[in-house]
């Protein structure tokens, strides 16, 4: 065998194992690096106490409440399936920050069940469109496509 | 027509080929940036649906960037490769050339991205899944630059720093699926998703045109790059003293 030959089956192989080696990081990103918790992780004791970590999922319409004299605010964190996490923070929310939008924060639960947050992050979708042509197209697509939602999305 | 491929593999003919090719690549690259940020400044939305105000513009540099620090990667690795099997040594050079537009992309795409997420999310950076894997795909590539650099003999460091790239490209498919996998619940994340189906025209003309002029930009640098590394490694041959440039800096 030629050793050019020898040199594409020795970078064949290696492909072969540098895909197979990145296959095996996102699966083990999905199995151990939990990112965020939904509401109702927390709720089942899925995440241990005590511990800071980071809470996903949507404000609920309605539930954002700020105080009149600090800077509090309270707000409920839901997945629309009924479990709802109260969270408590004294720090900026973002400019994104709306309700019935998605939502990060960091924190931990204290001994009365509210989550007290260190810092709350909005989050958006990769959906670049003005208000004016998303209504254009829910009109053309009138019977709303059963679109699998993502955790913490909208 | 045949083409000899190998007659460019050669860096004296393979140098007098770049010099040609980088003034088009330049203009193109002007060109096609200039345009994609005009439309994108001034012929797209204010605000977006989604509660964006007009910063969210800042995405036409950022997709464009971090698109180029992931495809260049591939780039790089590719031309690694070729030397690999080859043995050419113009292929190592357009991979070490590569190397250094690739990691410029990517703190473009960082900082690009601290800026919108500071505007938008609240924060200038997190650890989610999505942006730790891009930092990791930097220091892979600043590891490429260090190996490279290390080694003085550039026969063993090109090789080398040649497995490296390849070894390190085990990232880049992370970087997309960590926030792309067919079952969404598994892998949250504050990134958005990376998706184009559901955006405005002239917001994804831009976008994409723009990008075009990053890899025109691309192309232009790392052809000049490769050309001065062809002249610090040939310096001791005939043809490179005889070439007018040297000779009129000879001179000064």
């Amino acid at each position: 065998m030629k050793p050019r030959n020898k040199r594409i089956i020795f970078v064949l192989i290696a492909l072969l194992g540098v895909g197979g080696a990145s296959a095996m990081i996102g699966k083990a990103m999905k199995g151990n690096m939990n990112y965020l918790y939904p509401p109702e992780d927390v709720l089942t004791g899925k995440v241990p106490k005590g511990q800071v970590f980071r809470l996903g999922g949507l404000v609920k319409k309605g539930s954002l409440q700020r105080s009149k004299t600090s800077m509090e605010a309270r707000f409920v964190v839901t997945d629309n399936r009924g479990n709802e996490i109260t969270v408590v923070t004294n720090k900026i929310l973002p400019d994104l920050f709306q309700e019935g939008k998605s939502q990060v924060s960091r924190g931990k639960m204290n001994d009365e069940g509210l989550f007290v947050a260190e810092e709350v992050l909005a989050k958006h979708d990769s959906e670049y469109m003005p208000k004016e042509l998303k209504e254009v197209l829910a009109k053309e697509h009138s019977a709303p496509a059963n679109k699998t939602t993502k955790m913490g999305d909208k | 027509m045949k083409i000899n491929w190998f007659k460019y593999a050669a860096p004296m003919n393979f140098y007098s080929l770049a010099g040609k090719m980088i003034p088009f690549f330049w203009i193109a690259a002007v060109v096609f940036t200039a345009i994609g940020l005009y439309i994108g400044f001034f012929k797209t939305p204010d605000a977006i649906d989604n509660g964006m105000k007009q910063y969210y513009r800042i995405i036409f540099v950022h997709v464009a960037a971090s698109w180029m620090a992931m495809w260049l990667y591939g780039v790089m690795v590719f031309w690694a490769l070729i030397g690999v099997i080859f043995n050419t040594r113009i292929s190592y050079m357009l991979a070490s050339a590569t190397s250094i537009t690739g990691t410029l992309m990517t703190i473009i795409a960082l900082i690009s991205g601290a800026i919108w997420g500071k505007t938008s999310w609240g924060t200038w950076w997190d650890w989610d899944p999505k942006l730790t894997t891009f930092l990791i795909l930097l220091f892979v590539y600043i590891g490429y630059i260090a190996l490279q650099s290390a080694i003085e003999d550039t026969r063993r460091s090109d090789k080398a720093s040649a497995l490296l790239a390849l070894v390190g490209l085990a990232i880049v498919p992370v970087i997309y699926y960590a926030v792309n996998c067919p079952d969404p619940n598994q892998c949250a994340s504050l990134h958005q998703e990376s998706s184009l189906k559901r955006i405005e025209p002239n917001i994804l003309t831009a976008m994409l045109v723009t990008t075009l002029g990053f890899w025109m930009y691309s192309f232009a640098t790392i052809l000049m790059r490769t050309k001065n590394i062809i002249l610090q490694r040939e310096r001791k041959t005939n043809w490179v003293a005889n070439l007018p440039e040297v000779i009129a800096g000879g001179k000064k």
